[in-house]
């Protein structure tokens, strides 16, 4: 005879409990582990000597640096046109916004082989451009053009969901009481979409800081030029295992900062009257 | 003086109105859900574009299809407070009513004088500094519309002014539109679907359906038992 210590709701709610418990936990170690390893794999010493290594410091300034022109040119001109884009109907419309996505589903070595036919030096457009001597190919302009063609639709797809969600009273009023179009979208429609646009923002710099597939293919990965950092920790994989481990975990520190950042922000929405 | 008429096709029936309002005159729109009557108030405000028809506001055409005439709803000169407020919720309370100034580059001075003028007409003076987010139902009605009135506009439109207001804040934003309307001597177009609003405020009253004027007459006429409209 089996004796239960446990009433049959109770025991229910028990193996419930354990179930939910064992898979939020290999969800999350499954997730965390490897970052975790990477921490485990160095030493504090080990880890600052390595950021001196002049590998680590180019990777991070191009990075940072191109990242940031990157971010710039998107929010000016991506912000504009996703405003455009929503309060307008065109034709192709449903075209170009299938396009604004595309970059999110293509293999981001795809993208920089788009990239490498239509601006390499003998590609559809590159060609014409090499007979007044202007290369993008392996430059680091390639890097911001390769980042900015993979990120952008981070930031385009929010400033779009914002912009639509908006109540269209706001800018209603503010028409009847004389504002122009560019007055009322600087001073109505961007503050009431500001936290949203600042979140599609940061996660375009974690994209574009993290691009790697479309540089290596159109920008290639000439040291201070268009390494950046996924680019060498690949390098590091090959030959200084340290310096690739370095900036791995600078790179995990970043997006970290990132996601709190996004989290944060997408708390204290604007709350609309 | 407002004249207008109006031609639209809506959804599901045509708008056909003949609109008349005189200085210091409030016209009240009534009829049931649906009738046409914030369609009526998108037209003259500019938001919406009749088919055809006129509007003429103090001798000045704002649309006249036979000649081409529409002026942009920036250039109309009308107030118009929409059903939600929509005041401004990231700006103060003296910014909401400054702003329509400001977009018509009037002079720093004059803004402010204005700006504290039309906060005392609407008893919000006390509120000058709070953002306008932070506001009940009633106060943001009263800055609304202290907003709409700071751009000395030719004609006030109300949609459903009154709809989330209990009797008390009601009361004193039926009797600050009664104020500012006679202060600056304009027509005023409010719609409501109640009948004790369009008795407390109302000069006159329209009684629309399916987008035709069913009835016209003075508020202690409306007939009674809801909108029963006479045949």
């Amino acid at each position: 005879m089996t004796v239960s210590f446990l009433g049959p709701d109770r025991y229910r709610r028990t193996l419930t409990t354990i179930g939910a418990a064992v898979l939020v936990a290999s969800v999350t170690l499954y997730l965390a582990l490897p970052v975790v390893a990477l921490f485990f794999r160095t030493t504090p010493g080990l880890f600052i000597s390595s950021l001196c290594d002049p590998a680590v410091t180019a990777a991070l300034w191009l990075s940072l640096f191109t990242s940031v022109i990157s971010l710039g040119i998107v929010i000016l001109v991506g912000t504009p046109f996703a405003y455009v884009h929503c309060r307008n109907a065109y034709p192709g419309k449903m075209v170009v916004d299938t396009l604004i996505d595309l970059p999110l589903v293509l293999p981001p070595a795809v993208a920089g082989m788009a990239l490498l036919v239509l601006y390499g030096r003998v590609g559809l457009v590159g060609k014409y451009l090499d007979m007044f001597g202007i290369t993008l190919a392996f430059t680091t302009v390639a890097v911001i053009m390769a980042q900015i063609f993979v990120a952008s639709p981070f930031y385009l797809r929010q400033a779009k969901s914002l912009f639509e969600q908006l109540d269209p009273s706001y800018e209603q009023t503010a028409r009847t009481l004389g504002a122009s179009p560019f007055r009322i979208f600087t001073t109505i429609t961007i503050p009431l979409t500001a936290s949203g646009l600042v979140s599609g923002a940061v996660m375009t710099f974690g994209r574009a800081l993290g691009e790697f597939g479309a540089t290596i293919m159109f920008a290639g990965n000439l040291p201070g030029v268009t390494q950046t950092m996924p680019l060498a920790v690949y390098v590091g994989l090959q030959g200084n295992f340290n310096v690739g481990l370095t900036v791995s975990i600078l790179l995990v520190i970043i997006s970290f900062t990132i996601m709190i950042a996004v989290r944060f922000l997408a708390t204290r929405e604007v709350r609309h009257a | 003086m407002l004249e207008a008429m109006l031609h639209k096709q809506l959804r599901d029936f045509p708008l056909d109105l003949k609109i008349q309002a005189h200085p210091n005159e409030i016209l009240v729109l009534m009829g049931e859900n649906g009738a046409g009557k914030s369609t009526v108030l998108n037209i003259l405000s500019g938001l919406l574009t009749p088919d055809a028809g006129s509007i003429r506001l103090n001798g000045r055409d704002l649309y006249k299809s036979a000649a081409g005439i529409c002026v942009p709803v920036e250039s109309r000169r009308i107030g118009y407070v929409l059903q939600n407020s929509a005041v401004f919720p990231h700006l103060s309370v003296s910014e909401n009513v400054a702003y329509g100034m400001k977009a018509r580059h009037m002079h720093k001075d004059q803004i402010a004088e204005q700006v504290d003028h039309w906060m005392g007409l609407t008893n919000i003076r006390n509120l000058a500094d709070v953002k306008a987010g932070k506001l009940s139902g009633g106060q943001k009605q009263r800055v609304a519309i202290a907003r709409a009135l700071a751009i000395g506009p030719d004609l006030l439109l109300l949609d459903e002014p009154f709809t989330a207001l209990d009797t008390e804040s009601r009361q004193s934003v039926q009797d600050a539109v009664c104020t500012c309307v006679s202060d600056l001597q304009i027509p005023c177009l409010v719609v409501t679907h109640r009948v004790a609003d369009a008795r407390e405020m109302g000069d006159r009253v329209y009684l629309l359906s399916r987008g035709v004027n069913r009835w016209e007459g003075l508020p202690s006429d409306i007939p009674t038992a809801g909108i029963q409209l006479p045949s």
